[in-house]
């Protein structure tokens, strides 16, 4: 027990028995449960040496599969941000159908599987507009536009979702005083609206980023998995595993470890900076 | 956003009642709900437990590293789920850093529905400890305080005053945990070993039928698993409402 200090009564857990168990036992879980397997990555990559590494690493299927996942979460990430702006916009300016809302958030909730699945009912070739594009010699599935399009759609919460409540929150009143003084609406949003909300829209991206960039799921099943044509780099991660060859799996892995790192790392910095 | 929805409710609807019920309660089809279920059960069991202790020792504790260990908690979350299935096998295969110490006390995860579970733990791990955090933030040291000169033991405090504070928002923490656990697919599809009928997710299942291009198939087991979603959706949205009535209770 510890004496009582005087002024200040000690809060739950502050004793130095309590205090030291609870850390320690803390610290040693994140590390058994979320840090061994980011080291295993590395070691196991690693493992063949850094000529091995490297040579896994340029591999041709693989760097085709990282400049696809470049592309698409470039696309996607520009097209979200624009959207989710958009939707956040709307659906603070003008009182929308709560429905609107949940339609918004239900690609966060469900699996990325049944994504894929829905778009393939779309636009394959048995899929509602299916007859219609092949009318019009139009290939959609197993292409990298299927790829952007279920990646799109499975990753359209994210930028919304950071920016409606400040959105919300802001109101429109210094919109109105931009419009009032003669401000045109563009004028407007480049010049009011938009750096209101500018860390919150880049919060949004980086989240937006990682999760397409490891988007699997959803991607699996409209892709079609060509090697080194429509093969995003979690699909040949999971291809390279598949054929027991450990060191290229690993290799692949790393560089998508280092941008979950990165991401974490910028996120950070914009915590900071947003609470500074 | 609704298109896609409205396509596979079509094809759903294509089916006659009886061929939608053969094929979502055929045996694979029950077998994979209940690997499904389980895992996603002992992953929120162990992710309640583990956001909890996290929630608390981020929030009373000033410690070096405690900035680190707050940008951990995210990592799940950055970390493609293909990239945590493979690591998460090599580390509990029978010759793996995990695997080789567990093997000789008979504890088997890999290609077990307990690594169905940890699969499912690690990629919802942030969840009840992001919920949580906030509201164990807002606590204010004085309610402690007047608790404690009234006499009140820290059990009682523990107990009376902050378990009731952080309950809602942990309820909903666990229901998020559940709903991602039971949509997720890169993390576990590695480390299942995917045995029909004894380890295969019912995510799988959909892209095994889908493979086979057997769509009716693939369109029904894949509607089962948007309706739970549905359904866990509605859920996590009662929870947080209540979560929301409650707070202002107590303000």
């Amino acid at each position: 027990m510890r004496p009582d200090m005087p002024g200040r009564p000690a809060r739950v857990g502050d004793g130095p028995v309590a205090r030291r168990v609870l850390i320690g036992l803390a610290c040693l879980l994140t590390l058994a449960f979320l840090v061994a397997p980011i080291a295993l990555i590395f070691t196991q990559a690693l493992a063949a040496g850094p000529e091995g590494y490297l040579r896994a690493i340029t591999d041709g299927d693989t760097l085709h599969a990282i400049v696809l996942t470049l592309t698409t979460a470039a696309i996607v990430v520009l097209i979200n941000m624009l959207f989710g702006l958009a939707a956040a916009w709307a659906l603070s300016r003008f009182r929308g159908p709560a429905l609107l809302l949940v339609v918004i958030e239900l690609p966060y909730s469900i699996s990325p599987i049944v994504g894929g699945v829905m778009y393939l009912l779309l636009y394959g070739n048995q899929g509602l507009f299916g007859p219609w594009l092949a009318a019009h010699d139009i290939r959609l599935m197993f292409t990298p536009a299927a790829i952007i399009l279920v990646t799109l759609f499975i990753t359209s919460p994210f930028v919304a979702r950071e920016l409606l409540p400040l959105m919300q929150a802001q109101g429109i009143d210094e919109e109105e005083a931009a419009l009032s003084l003669g401000a045109g609406f563009w004028r407007t949003m480049t010049d009011v609206t938009l750096p209101n909300v500018k860390w919150a829209l880049l919060y949004g991206a980086i989240l937006c980023t990682a999760r397409s960039i490891g988007e699997f799921g959803g991607v699996s099943v409209v892709s079609g998995n060509v090697r080194g044509q429509t093969n995003t780099l979690p699909l040949q991660i999971e291809l390279l595993y598949n054929d027991y060859n450990a060191t290229g799996a690993f290799a692949a892995a790393t560089t998508l470890t280092l941008l979950a790192l990165a991401t974490i790392g910028a996120k950070m910095l914009l915590e900071r900076r947003r609470t500074a | 956003m609704l298109l896609p929805l409205l396509a596979l409710a079509l094809k759903a609807t294509s089916l006659s009642w009886a061929a939608y019920w053969t094929i979502i309660s055929s045996p694979r089809a029950l077998s994979s709900y209940r690997v499904t279920l389980t895992g996603a059960l002992i992953a929120t069991v162990w992710n309640a437990i583990y956001g909890l202790l996290m929630a608390w020792v981020l929030v009373r504790y000033a410690f070096s590293g405690r900035r680190l260990l707050d940008a951990l908690m995210d990592l799940p979350m950055a970390l493609p789920t293909a990239v945590a299935g493979i690591a998460l096998t090599t580390l509990f295969a029978p010759k793996g850093w995990f695997g080789h110490l567990l093997s000789p006390l008979g504890i088997k995860v890999a290609y077990t529905q307990l690594g169905i579970g940890i699969a499912m733990a690690f990629t919802s791990a942030p969840f009840v400890v992001r919920t949580v955090q906030p509201v164990l933030e807002e606590i204010e040291p004085e309610i402690e305080e007047a608790a404690r000169t009234l006499g009140a033991g820290s059990l009682t405090i523990l107990w009376r005053i902050l378990w009731p504070a952080i309950f809602p928002a942990f309820l909903a923490g666990c229901a998020l945990s559940f709903a991602r656990s039971l949509g997720e697919f890169g993390a576990v599809i590695f480390i299942a070993g995917n045995l029909p009928l004894k380890t295969e997710i019912t995510a799988l299942l959909t892209l095994i039928r889908l493979e086979e291009f057997d769509y009716p198939a693939a369109t029904a087991i894949a509607s089962v698993l948007l309706i739970a979603a549905f359904l866990m959706l509605a859920l996590t949205n009662a929870v947080q409402l209540y979560s929301l009535r409650h707070g202002e209770h107590s303000r």
